[in-house]
């Protein structure tokens, strides 16, 4: 996925002259993540750059150059970090079109890795995504493949609004399904592992099925879709995994569909759960298909506690978790 | 002329000789001891100098050696094997995350003489707000080693039950503040904990600690101007270790002569010093914890430094700077130079030297033993998954019990 991401700020950076790309230890190194690796050598340090460790400075800068027409795509080195940013983010980079009436607009893409899985503790492992999805103006995207990793982010880059993109850490490097030995396989040999050359597009707001299933509908976004898919395999159940990949916007129509057609609904994330995005996915799906459902809805999502170190595996949504929640919708 | 952008570079990248033809080191001994009571306005030669006490041949010279003439070959011993036991900890914690026995780890190699000889000049009851690079102050409080090492593992040790990625101590009892990860919020945390000992008038102080990338972050300017309006008794530290992960200290400090002149804006006198020079830190420290205690007000120290290691074991310096440039470093090795200024003062041998560290290396190997044996990452001895619920709140509320039963407790 790291490449993919890589390859989405390439092809941004040499089509269009207005992009720009900066963030700690973006430049020269190329991110603690390996992200931008090569990025300042072939596009100059005008347009890659290492910043001072000042997030609110990063996005702000960010802010000021989308204003005048530029396409920043800053890194946040962890979401854990996005907090001293969360004002020019959430009070001037969201309302900026609105609140000048068009005058001025904010075209910028904020990146961060996010999630656990790593043995992060409570710093490097958090999943903010809520306190984006809460406010109006931004768009949120999550990818959870590295062929959808490139086609959003320069989906994200193209956007004439302020994209909320957020990386998942645990599976940068191959698709990890919660096996607490920490295991993964490489990208290398899953089918959503190519990535096309050259530019293409994934539009932000479509959701993907990523199997077919009569029974039961799961919502999943990140690392939790492939983790829901060992726990369909764990239960046993034909359940249909739909990964939103955008947030906001919300494919609700796919959503429709599928729990209209399974009448039972699970809905999955690493995030904290009061307050969650579940909340609101759950929400829709009673508004939108209230007639059709056969089994409460119900959320598999972090404990409300802070992110812990030793006890990850406690935490972290397993399959085996998941897959209990399956089989209890499916007894209703 | 046009306007362009300016984008610092650090002297030397991987492919290049290391260079530090840029830093200017003053003389030891070349820069006054300044009054207690000392003005930001009167400071300027000591925020953009360097203050020295050891000499190249290991000597102590100077105003600021005057000042702390009173110490005994035993202290400086103590503070030697302070640093010795400090390096010891961090290569077998190294190694055993390099065997998979934690998941991470951070040295603080070649910065040891800065919070030895800082943690000496405190009282019971100061506290350190520390960053995840100052084990030392633990080490020098003669924090117990079997705690130490507990959080590193995560084991049944670990005074915070495994709450926090290794690194992040916290041990109140002896003047250490909880570490967070995000850096730059508890150096304000600093100027408020010593805004309520003034407050409380309990004749405490407070030491904020800092690194030189962090020094961009909005929290340090929140700190020196809230300790610039109430005048509080802290002691704000820079630690300039020349790097912040990959990015050159030069992307963080700017147009700014240096870290500790960045203060004189705010009204709060500061000084630069030579951070691998034992004795030049004790001085300074006390000089500094002195005032603070007295009621002088805020100051800041930047002590200048190198990290010769790696950021942490997730990171490979070799790709962003010059592979041996720590040795190129022109203020050399904190425990090299105060053994060389012990040696020559009659106080210590080659032949003691080697003893001690292979005496402290046992122990630490000792320690290191009796706590791997309650539980490493290869080999955990899990604390009960139920402990995440606990001390999120004060009692646990309803919601938090409801969860802690659908895991199973
Ligand atoms: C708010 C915030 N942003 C980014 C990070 C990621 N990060 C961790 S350490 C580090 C470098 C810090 O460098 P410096 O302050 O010089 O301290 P040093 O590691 O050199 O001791 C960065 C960017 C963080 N922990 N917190
Ligand atoms: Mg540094």
């Amino acid at each position: 996925m790291i490449e993919a991401l890589r390859s989405a700020m390439d092809v941004k950076l040499a089509d269009d002259p207005s992009v720009i790309v900066f963030g700690e230890d973006v430049g020269y190194f190329g991110g603690v993540f390996r992200c931008t690796a090569g990025l300042q050598a072939s596009h100059g340090e005008e347009r890659v750059f290492d910043t001072p460790i000042n997030e609110s400075a990063i996005v702000g800068m960010a802010v000021g150059m989308a204003a005048q027409g530029m396409r920043p795509c800053v890194e946040i080195q962890f979401a854990d970090y996005v907090f001293p940013a969360y004002d020019q983010i959430t009070q001037e980079a969201a309302r900026l079109r609105h609140r000048s009436n068009g005058q001025f607009t904010c075209p910028l893409v904020v990146r961060m890795p996010t999630g656990g899985g790593i043995f992060g503790g409570q710093t490097h492992s958090q999943s903010p995504e809520a306190l984006f999805t809460h406010v109006a103006g931004l768009k949120v995207v999550i990818p959870s493949t590295p062929h959808d990793a490139k086609g959003l982010l320069i989906a994200a880059i193209e956007d004439p609004d302020p994209v909320i993109f957020l990386e998942p850490k645990r599976i940068y490097n191959g698709p990890f399904r919660g096996d607490h030995s920490g295991k993964s396989t490489p990208w290398s040999a899953h089918p959503a592992g190519e990535v096309p050359e050259g530019h293409y597009v994934i539009p932000l707001g479509q959701a993907e099925v990523r199997r077919g299933g009569a029974d039961v509908t799961v919502l999943a976004y990140g690392t939790m879709v492939h983790v829901a898919e060992a726990a369909v395999a764990e239960a046993g159940v034909d359940a249909e995994i739909i990964d939103l990949r955008s947030l906001l916007p919300l494919d609700l129509d796919t959503i429709r569909t599928s729990v209209q057609k399974t009448g039972r609904c699970v809905v999955v994330h690493e995030a904290t759960r009061t307050g969650g995005f579940g909340g609101e996915l759950i929400a829709e799906v009673q508004e939108a298909c209230f007639w059709h459902l056969r089994a409460p809805l119900i959320r598999v999502a972090g404990w409300d506690a802070p992110y812990p170190h030793a006890q990850e595996w406690d935490y972290f949504p397993s399959p085996a978790r998941i897959a209990r929640a399956l089989c209890k919708v499916m007894e209703d | 002329m046009t306007a362009k952008l300016a984008f610092p570079h650090p002297p030397a990248r991987p492919d290049q000789p290391p260079d530090f033809s840029n830093i200017v080191v003053p003389p030891a001994g070349s820069l006054p001891v300044p009054p207690l009571d000392l003005e930001a306005r009167d400071a300027r030669a000591l925020a953009v100098g360097l203050v020295r006490v050891l000499d190249d041949a290991g000597r102590a010279v100077g105003p600021w050696a005057d000042g702390i003439a009173d110490l005994t070959g035993d202290d400086l011993r103590l503070g030697l094997r302070d640093m010795l036991r400090m390096r010891a900890v961090d290569r077998r914690m190294l190694n055993a995350q390099r065997q998979g026995k934690t998941s991470f780890y951070l040295q603080c190699t070649g910065e040891e003489a800065i919070g030895c000889g800082f943690q000496r000049q405190l009282e019971q009851g100061d506290m350190n707000f520390p960053t995840y690079r100052q084990q030392t102050l633990l080490i020098a409080a003669d924090y117990p080693l079997e705690a130490l090492m507990g959080q590193l593992y995560s084991n049944e040790m670990d005074p915070l039950q495994g709450r926090q990625l290794p690194i992040m101590h916290s041990a109140r009892d002896y003047g250490f503040f909880s570490i967070s990860g995000n850096l730059g919020t508890q150096y304000v945390q600093a100027v408020g904990w010593a805004m309520a000992c003034a407050l409380r008038g309990n004749g405490k102080i407070a030491a904020g600690w800092i690194g030189d990338g962090a020094t961009a972050s909005g929290d340090f300017h929140s700190a020196l101007l809230s300790a610039s309006v109430y005048l509080p008794p802290v002691v704000l530290n820079v630690v300039n270790n020349q790097w912040a992960i990959s990015t050159y200290t030069g992307v963080a400090v700017g147009k700014s002569e240096t870290y500790a002149a960045r203060a004189l804006g705010y009204g709060i006198p500061a000084l630069r010093v030579d951070g691998n020079d034992y004795l030049a830190v004790v001085a300074v420290s006390r000089w500094a914890v002195a005032r603070a205690r007295l009621g002088h007000g805020p100051v800041l120290i930047e002590w200048f430094t190198y990290r010769a290691a790696a950021h942490s074991t997730s990171d490979d310096p070799t790709a962003y700077r010059p592979k041996d440039e720590a040795l190129a470093w022109p203020l050399g090795d904190p425990v090299q130079r105060l053994k060389a200024h012990l040696i020559a003062r009659g106080e210590w041998s080659e032949a003691r030297h080697v003893q001690a560290e292979a005496e402290i290396l046992d122990e630490v190997i000792a320690v290191q033993k009796t706590v791997e044996a309650h539980g490493t990452f290869v080999d955990p001895k899990p604390i009960s998954p139920a402990e995440i619920f606990r001390g999120v709140y004060a009692d646990l509320p309803p919601h938090l019990r409801r969860q802690r039963q659908e895991m199973g407790y």
